[in-house]
């Protein structure tokens, strides 16, 4: 993406110097969905969250649609989090490394694939 | 892709929003060299267009976890394309698209650990470019199925690729024509087919354990 590796510092300005989410941990798909109307004021890329998960969209679609990449937009919602303005519904499979899926929820995909 | 940054009016309009009952994302990758078709595959069983996006790291392939940092440094940036499907009215199956060359594991962890699986997308004239990211997904322990995009009539059979790829023979291995969506969705059974058994097989062993000893 051109415009990215050469501009750190409107990285740095969209984040305001901050490094990481707090504790917040959230998935390429976990699902965001608004909770409160952006207010006048608010920092335009949180306004533009707040606009986007009206109905629920994945963190890597945010990511996708802000042009940011996605450490910087878990940021951004990690700001959003604590104040109460975004809710997050984190994938239910999470598996610790060689932990195989359930056979449920394979089924269930599969199912769904199948209808396809 | 054009990406001019937070000034483009980005219209999410565009694509078909998630059912508001969703709630469950969940992640296959398909893994593959420059060229060999992964956002043909994921394009053509999406429900949306394949939307590009992007994480960084630092030159020397470290996560970026103080952007501070980032001004002074060179930062890179891998690229990755993905698409979704509807599984029903809670889950959601995210398709991405990944690179499979080597600076790209670095970010493996951070971006698809919990994935289900793993498709190895293979072009026959250009075999070599698939032996890393078998060897990495082997390390991971992650289900993995290999499907050749046949472009033309091949010129090998499946065992001969099989051979060229030291593909062991627990591995599916199966062809597809990325470009038909009723092909590709065939790969992506044929994966969760294969992480089923794997799964069923893991069962089984904890169940009797005698059994397995």
């Amino acid at each position: 993406m051109p415009g990215w590796d050469d501009s750190p510092d409107r990285l740095y300005t969209v984040t305001r110097g901050r490094s990481r989410p707090p504790e917040h941990a959230f998935d390429l798909v976990t699902l965001i969905v608004t909770e409160q109307e952006p207010v006048a004021g608010m920092q335009s890329e949180h306004a533009r969250i707040l606009g986007l998960c009206a109905t629920p969209t994945a963190v890597v679609e945010i990511a996708a649609d802000l042009a940011l990449p996605v450490s910087v937009v878990k940021i951004l919602l990690g700001d959003l989090l604590e104040t109460s303005r975004i809710t997050a519904r984190h994938p239910r499979f999470a598996p610790t490394k060689a932990r195989l899926p359930d056979l449920d929820t394979l089924k269930q995909v599969l199912h769904g694939l199948q209808r396809l | 892709m054009d990406s001019n940054g937070s000034d483009t009016a980005v219209l999410p309009g565009h694509r078909a929003p998630l059912r508001r009952t969703a709630d469950n994302g969940l992640k296959i990758v398909v893994v593959g060299g420059f060229g060999v078709g992964k956002t043909t595959l994921v394009g053509s069983v999406s429900e949306i267009r394949p939307l590009n996006t992007e994480e960084m790291m630092t030159k020397a392939g470290e996560d970026v976890d103080d952007l501070t940092g980032v001004s002074g440094k060179r930062s890179t940036t891998v690229a990755f394309d993905f698409g979704r499907i509807t599984l029903d009215e809670h889950s959601v199956l995210y398709l991405f698209g990944a690179p499979g060359q080597e600076r790209f594991w670095f970010l493996w962890d951070r971006l698809f650990s919990g994935a289900l699986g793993a498709v190895v997308l293979v072009d026959t004239r250009r075999l070599e470019e698939s032996w890393y990211a078998i060897d990495r997904l082997e390390q991971h322990g992650l289900p993995f199925v290999v499907a050749r995009n046949n472009f033309a009539e091949p010129g090998h059979s499946l065992a001969d690729v099989r051979a060229a790829l030291d593909l062991p023979d627990h591995v599916p291995l199966v062809d597809c024509d990325a470009r038909a969506r009723e092909s590709s969705k065939q790969v992506l059974i044929e994966l969760v087919r294969h992480i089923q058994s794997l799964a069923e097989a893991a069962a089984a062993a904890e169940s009797f354990p005698e059994v397995t000893e």
